[in-house]
């Protein structure tokens, strides 16, 4: 098995259902859509994906419905339509990372309910990274609470359990870099980023991602530093990877960027990253 | 017409725990018992209100949270299946809600008139949050009465407490002025804990009462401090202090709907009925309602 790439990826439901109304947010898309491409022409068995839109308390949730049906309505953004959507679930790497999860020390269970309500973000990027659902995918949530050291520990169990199952996997972080929205509604013609710090916080990340070193970043609160931390310990805990950014626009006042990872063995050589010490716990 | 008013408001606060300790029929999970300080705090909330004649409950709910100005539901029918994001095992509840939907919009009509930004929400396949429907139905089980669902701004996360609390009084000032002119008679809903920080584990039976209490003595101790400004009917003390007891007790009035109520109020200086407190995976919850002695 392998993990054969990383992506990060925006979930807002404009990219799904209204891209065609600003330029910005039809280059996000369409890069998305070239994802889509790499994953298809990937030998991928199963996408994991770490969404933070999908926020927990109690431990980390991992999604093992194997057939996921209802209808979505963004809570916010319910004005562009409802988004009627099926999902694959790979069961067999679910309950997997359960296990990993609770060797590592984590507090975690799986979710299998129907109508359990999925986040927008997961079900946005699958109907278009995934449209067919070829690939069965998991899904875990992002813990509020969890830290740095307990989210690569989440990051490493989803590898670890991607591994004992002898698959190939596809990891994808969905989530924005800056996540302010707009607090009025606008003219999708006249998006912008929500303030020019968070702009710069941005360009700052993308800058690391392009060297490859995304693992260390220490983004306001507002950023994405908890998720890029589980995929840097699902990518393989060694920050050894190429970064290649693929689209950055804003939506809706977010940093909508997306990011392709390709572990490769070489890339940097600066790196100041600890993964955790073998056999840590939390 | 005659004017309408605001006959009662209630802290009225949402854990799924409740709806599922009390079996209620449209609950699947079943429950031997729990948290019962409580679901008899709401047991007399519910006798109280008996007393009162209203037209409609209006709530406030943090978990509908929107960063884009406040949203109102504007369908007349809702039904469908809510399940609880973070405690599916507890809340998976059929639910049947009739919305006014002609206050919502008077709501929300005055609200923008007060420089707020605001949304009717009009798509049917909206699901219902389920802070909005655990108020609801705890208050009224019987689903008898319509509702105003109100979303909850994130401007407290956005800028800081001082902005998000304006923003609320200028919200309740717009519901107490539509209410008036609709010629209802409202009860008013904040849906909302007071401390509420979490435990991370859940107990192996959800229902054992011997892990439960209050996740720390600050936490507590604030608690008791905002609810004795409310027995004491100090609500301008009380308001006075959201900012700061929001931030050290972790509080769920981050979300505005008891600084939403008590502006809807015009912040009333009698004293608050407190029904009970007690705790729910560690975060502290009261029920308490306001209600004048001639009404």
């Amino acid at each position: 098995m392998s993990i054969v790439k990383g992506y990060v990826l925006p979930g807002l439901p404009h990219l799904y259902l209204a891209a065609d109304a600003n330029p910005g947010w039809l280059k996000v898309r369409q890069a998305m859509e070239r994802v889509r491409g790499e994953i298809e022409a990937s030998d991928a068995d199963v996408l994991v994906i770490y969404s933070t839109y999908w926020p927990s308390v109690i431990g980390h949730q991992i999604q093992a419905n194997p057939n996921i049906e209802w209808v979505h309505v963004d809570e916010e953004f319910h004005a562009l339509g409802s988004i009627p959507y099926k999902m694959k679930v790979d069961a067999q790497v679910a309950e997997a990372y359960l296990r990993t999860a609770g060797d590592l020390g984590l507090h975690a269970r799986t979710i299998n309910y129907r109508g359990f309500p999925v986040d927008t973000g997961s079900i946005v990027v699958n109907k278009i990274v995934n449209p067919d659902n070829r690939i069965p995918c998991v899904i875990v949530s992002s813990n509020i609470y969890a830290d740095r050291k307990e989210t690569l520990s989440l990051g490493r169990a989803a590898r670890e359990a991607v591994e004992k199952c002898g698959k190939n996997a596809v990891g994808i972080v969905v989530s924005s870099l800056s996540g302010r929205l707009h607090e009025t509604k606008i003219d999708p013609q006249d998006d912008r980023i929500y303030s020019a710090a968070d702009h710069e916080s941005n360009i700052r990340l993308l800058d690391l991602i392009k060297s490859g070193r995304f693992e260390n970043s220490e983004s306001d609160v507002n950023g994405p530093s908890k998720s890029f931390w589980w995929m840097s310990a699902f990518l393989g805990s060694n920050g050894i990877f190429a970064g290649e950014v693929l689209a950055y626009e804003p939506v809706y006042g977010t940093g909508a960027a997306v990011l392709g990872l390709t572990p490769a063995v070489g890339a940097v050589r600066t790196l100041d990253f600890q993964p955790p010490e073998m056999g840590d716990r939390i | 017409m005659s004017k309408g008013r605001i006959v009662a408001g209630a802290i009225a606060p949402h854990p799924p725990h409740l709806v599922y300790a009390e079996n209620a029929p449209q609950n699947e999970p079943r429950a031997v018992c729990g948290w019962e300080t409580l679901r008899w705090a709401y047991e007399r909330l519910r006798k109280s209100l008996s007393t009162v004649d209203y037209d409609v409950l209006i709530v406030h709910s943090p978990h509908w949270r929107t960063f884009t100005g406040t949203h109102f539901l504007g369908v007349e029918k809702f039904k469908s299946l809510s399940v609880d994001p973070i405690f599916p095992n507890l809340f998976r509840y059929q639910y049947d809600i009739t919305v006014d939907v002609p206050l919502a919009e008077a709501i929300c009509s005055e609200a923008a008139d007060l420089g707020l930004s605001t949304e009717m929400m009009r798509n049917p396949d909206f699901r219902i949050d389920y802070g909005t429907i655990i108020s609801c139905h705890l208050t009224n089980p019987v689903w008898n009465k319509p509702i105003v669902g109100i979303s909850s701004v994130g401007a407290a996360r956005y800028h800081n407490m001082d902005v998000m609390q304006e923003m609320m009084h200028k919200l309740g000032q717009a519901t107490r002025k539509a209410v008036e002119e609709s010629g209802r008679r409202a009860v008013l809903l904040a849906s909302t804990s007071l401390s509420h920080l979490h435990f991370t584990t859940e107990a192996p039976i959800p229902e054992d009462m011997s892990f439960e209490r209050v996740t720390s003595h600050s936490q507590y101790l604030w608690d008791i401090k905002m609810i004795n400004l409310m027995k004491q009917g100090r609500v301008h003390e009380l308001v006075g202090l959201m900012s700061e007891f929001t931030e050290k007790a972790t509080a769920e009035t981050e979300a505005g709907s008891l600084s939403w109520m008590l502006s809807a109020m015009d912040f009333p200086e009698y004293p608050a009925e407190v029904h009970g407190y007690g705790n729910v995976i560690g975060t502290g919850n009261a029920v308490v309602e306001w209600r004048e002695a001639n009404i």
